[in-house]
This record gives structure tokens, sequence and C-alpha cells, in this order.
């Protein structure tokens, strides 16, 4: 791209592709089923780019911001449904969100800017499905499912199948994910999340940790940027489930970090420094997420690293 | 291939005939004349190209021309149609800005701001500045001119 100082645009996207906006999920799924290299657009803000580096190439760029069922934030039977056009800002604003999930509060606080929050969606962030996105670990610390439309009617699949590889999930050619779905757990509980980033402000994540503390002595760990998707740490939960939190027991639980996930050395950071400060972020998040439990704590919105 | 799109632009009616491969960046600065929003990385990181849709602050350089069938974009140049705006001249006072190539983009993320939170504690003033870089000032000036007008 050429650009003088003045702020001349000089390359447009080269590209060629149709656009069109359905008004039904099933006008949606006709053009999705009928295109030979069909696009999802919601927020733009990973798609646009995409096609401006050639990454993706659709020959129909299908907008679903038309579909007012999407665009749904809805407290139903015990679960949080996210619909497919709910952008970050629209978490951010939500009473929802702030009275039973502030943990999505803090998550969607720490996406980018607020340029950028007020287009992007959690479900293109997880349809891009890049390693440092920041609602991978909302999904699987929640045991979240996705429910994706199609032809043959809708399935919904838990995120532990969603993500399958970077930039790849388990949507079929001619699917639709319509939203998310996060069950609220049973007991009380209280969460702490965790971005770092190479300075306070807008940047994608060198780490991403997200805890819930729940008062049955359970805990949900889910860490995120340090493995090609998002890490459920399993082994850490069996460790500290049921047990008393002590300093030695977050000792042991560090150790075992090292074979829950595997960082790389990227721009970003290096895979060493991923590693010791994804230590340190467990610590300070246990910390954080058992006060806040106890009804202390810092705010949520506040980061601790 | 190309589609009528009309949408309302700092208060006007527009209608355009845009291919739906156009950036609304482009069709602003190059089509329709409005040249406050810039082009400075193209990939949604700076902020120069930062426009309103509906009331909120994108990021221009994302955002296709021809999504933005039926919606009301306003740029600075449409924040100004009774001359500066306090938050402007307070950025005067201040000489907040150098080469001014990020103040369009600082000056609308903090209309956003001040329409939602007319007292913001400073950290809430950087935060919403965030992902706007300003390459010449070190922004103190910058939120000093927003702390100064809402205190
Ligand atoms: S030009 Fe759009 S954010 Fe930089
Ligand atoms: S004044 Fe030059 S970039 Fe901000």
């Amino acid at each position: 791209m050429e650009n003088n100082f003045f702020g001349e645009y000089k390359v447009p996207i080269i590209h060629k592709f149709d656009y069109l906006k359905p008004k039904s999920i099933d006008e949606a799924l006709t053009v999705l089923a009928q295109s030979k290299n069909p696009a999802i657009l919601a927020g733009g803000t990973d798609l646009v780019d995409m096609i401006k580096e050639n990454v993706v190439q659709p020959d129909v760029v299908v907008d679903i911001k038309g579909l007012d069922a999407l665009n749904q934030i809805k407290f139903e039977n015990d679960t949080l449904f996210i619909g497919a056009g709910v952008t970050f800002s629209d978490l951010i604003e939500s009473k929802i969100i702030k009275e039973k999930y502030p943990v999505i509060f803090e998550i969607a606080k720490t996406v980018a800017s607020v340029g950028i929050r007020n287009r992007a969606t959690v479900v293109g962030n997880i349809c891009s499905a890049l390693p440092c996105m920041d609602s991978g670990p909302l999904l699987s610390a929640y045991d979240a499912s996705v429910t994706i439309a199609g032809q043959k009617g809708t399935r919904n699949i838990p995120a532990a199948e969603w993500f399958i590889a970077p930039r790849k999930t388990a949507l079929q050619k001619g699917e639709l994910v319509t939203g998310v779905s996060l069950p609220y757990p049973k007991v009380k509980h209280a969460g702490c999340w965790i971005k770092l980033g190479r300075y306070t402000g807008e940047d994608l994540a060198q780490v991403n940790l997200l805890i819930l503390a729940m008062a049955d002595g359970t805990f949900r760990i889910s860490f995120g940027a340090v493995a090609p998707v998002p890490v459920r740490a399993k082994k850490i939960e069996k460790l500290i489930n049921g047990q008393a939190i002590t300093p030695s027991l977050i000792e042991k639980a560090k150790q075992l970090i090292e074979e829950e996930i595997k960082p790389i050395t990227d721009v970003r950071a290096t895979k060493e420094y991923r590693m010791h400060m994804a230590k340190v972020m467990f610590e300070r998040g246990m910390n954080a997420a058992i006060s806040r439990l106890n009804g202390c704590g810092p705010e949520y919105g506040t980061s601790v690293i | 291939m190309k589609k009528e799109i009309k949408f309302n632009l700092n208060g006007e009616a527009i209608t355009l005939e845009v291919n739906p491969n156009e950036v609304l960046l482009e069709v602003l600065r190059d089509r329709l004349g409005a040249k406050s929003p810039k082009c400075g990385c193209d990939k949604g990181d700076c902020g120069t190209c930062t426009v309103m849709i509906n009331g909120k602050t994108v990021r221009s350089c994302l955002v296709l021309a021809i999504e933005i069938d039926g919606q009301e974009v306003v740029t600075l140049e449409g924040l100004m149609d009774s001359g500066l705006t306090p938050l402007q001249k307070s950025f005067i006072e201040h000489n907040s800005f150098q080469c001014g190539f990020c103040a369009p983009g600082m000056i609308l993320s903090a209309t956003e701001l001040l329409a939602k939170n007319q007292k913001p504690k400073r950290e809430e003033i950087q935060e919403a500045l965030s992902g706007n870089l300003c390459r010449c000032t070190g922004y103190t000036p910058i939120i000093d001119a927003i702390t100064n007008l809402t205190k």
C-alpha cells in the first residue's frame, strides 16, 4: 500500500466479490449452500483485513447484520445466549452480563480498542479462531456450546470440539454459527480474567487466562494464546479441586502448567517468557478469583497483572 | 455487481453506487471528499480512519462501504457544523496535537466517551483513546485537554 502524509488511500481491495444481506436465517443458509466460497460478515474487523491480505477470497460476502434474531443477549433456563451479531461493546453495556457474568465484562474490556469492540463479535472471534483470541478461554471455562445452523437443521457442539487448529473450526461449508450458549454454573462462583500484552492498552495477547472459582471448592482454568487452541487445564483442576489452596499446592500447580500448555516464540513474546508469565498469572488469578468469591478482591475490570 | 446504497453522511442524504469491494474509508475520502479520516495502518490498529456509524466509533478501513446502506455516518467534519466544539477548543488550548494526523480519531473517540460519561476518570480516558496511536505528543496533552474540560 502506498501512503502519503495526508492519508491518501492508494490500493483498494482488488479481489471482486458479491455482497448479500439476507433478511432471514433460511435465506442466509440458502446463499451459503449455493455459493462456492462464501464468507460470513458480522463486524468485519477480521474479515475485511483478511480479504485485503488475500488470505480469504470469497465469491460472495454474506452480511448477517440484518438478522435480528442473532443480535440478542438472552438469559434463559440458566443459560446465557450470545448471538452471532453481538459485539464486545454490547457485552460491556449489557445488564445481564454485569450482573451474572461480570468476568465477561472484564474480558470484553480487554479486547482491542473501542472502535474495534463496537464492531467485533464474540462469534466472529471464535470463528476466526486465531490462537491469541480472547473469547477462546471464555467458551472453554464456561463449558459453552456453539450453535450451528445448517440446511439440515441445527446442531450444538461443545467448545472443546469447536476449536480444531489455528484458523480451523468444526464449522462445515454451508453452515452458520447463530450464537454461543454458556450454562450458568450451578454454585456461587467468581472469576478472574488476565490478558498479558506488551503494554497496557490495545494489543493481542501473549498469554490469556480465565479462572472460575466455585463455592464448592472446584475451579475451572483455561489458557489462551499458549497452544494452537484454548487449553482447559484439566490436570491442574484435578490437583486443586476440593483441596485447601495453600502456597505449596499453588507451587505444584504452577509446575503442572508446563505439562498443560505449549507456548511458541513469535513477534509478541518468547516461549520461555510466556511459560514464566503463565505461572505468575495463574498465581495472581487464583488469588483474585478466590478473593472475589469471598466478596472482596479487585473490582471486575481491574487488571491484576 | 455495483449496488446503490443510501445513507446519511454528516446530516446529508447520500445515494451512491458502490462496488462490494470498496472500503468505506476510500469512499469517504476519494468519492465524497470527507478527508478527516485518514489511512494510517489500513488494518484496524491505529485509529486514524475513525468515523462514527450510528453514534459509535468504527475503523472505516475495516468497513465495506456497502455495509452502511441505511446507516448514519458522521466524520469529524460533521461534528463541526457550528464551528469548533468545546472539546476541540480544549485541544487547541492544550496544544494537544503536533502534526494532527491522529486528531480526527482522537476527537471522535473522546466525543463518544463524553456522550456516555461526562466525568470520566483519567484511566477511562486512556482506555477510550487506546488504539488511537499518536506518534508526536506522547498522549499527555491530549488526555489533559479532556480532563480539563470535564473537571
Ligand atoms: S487506518 Fe484504520 S485503523 Fe489504521
Ligand atoms: S499529533 Fe502527530 S500523530 Fe498525533
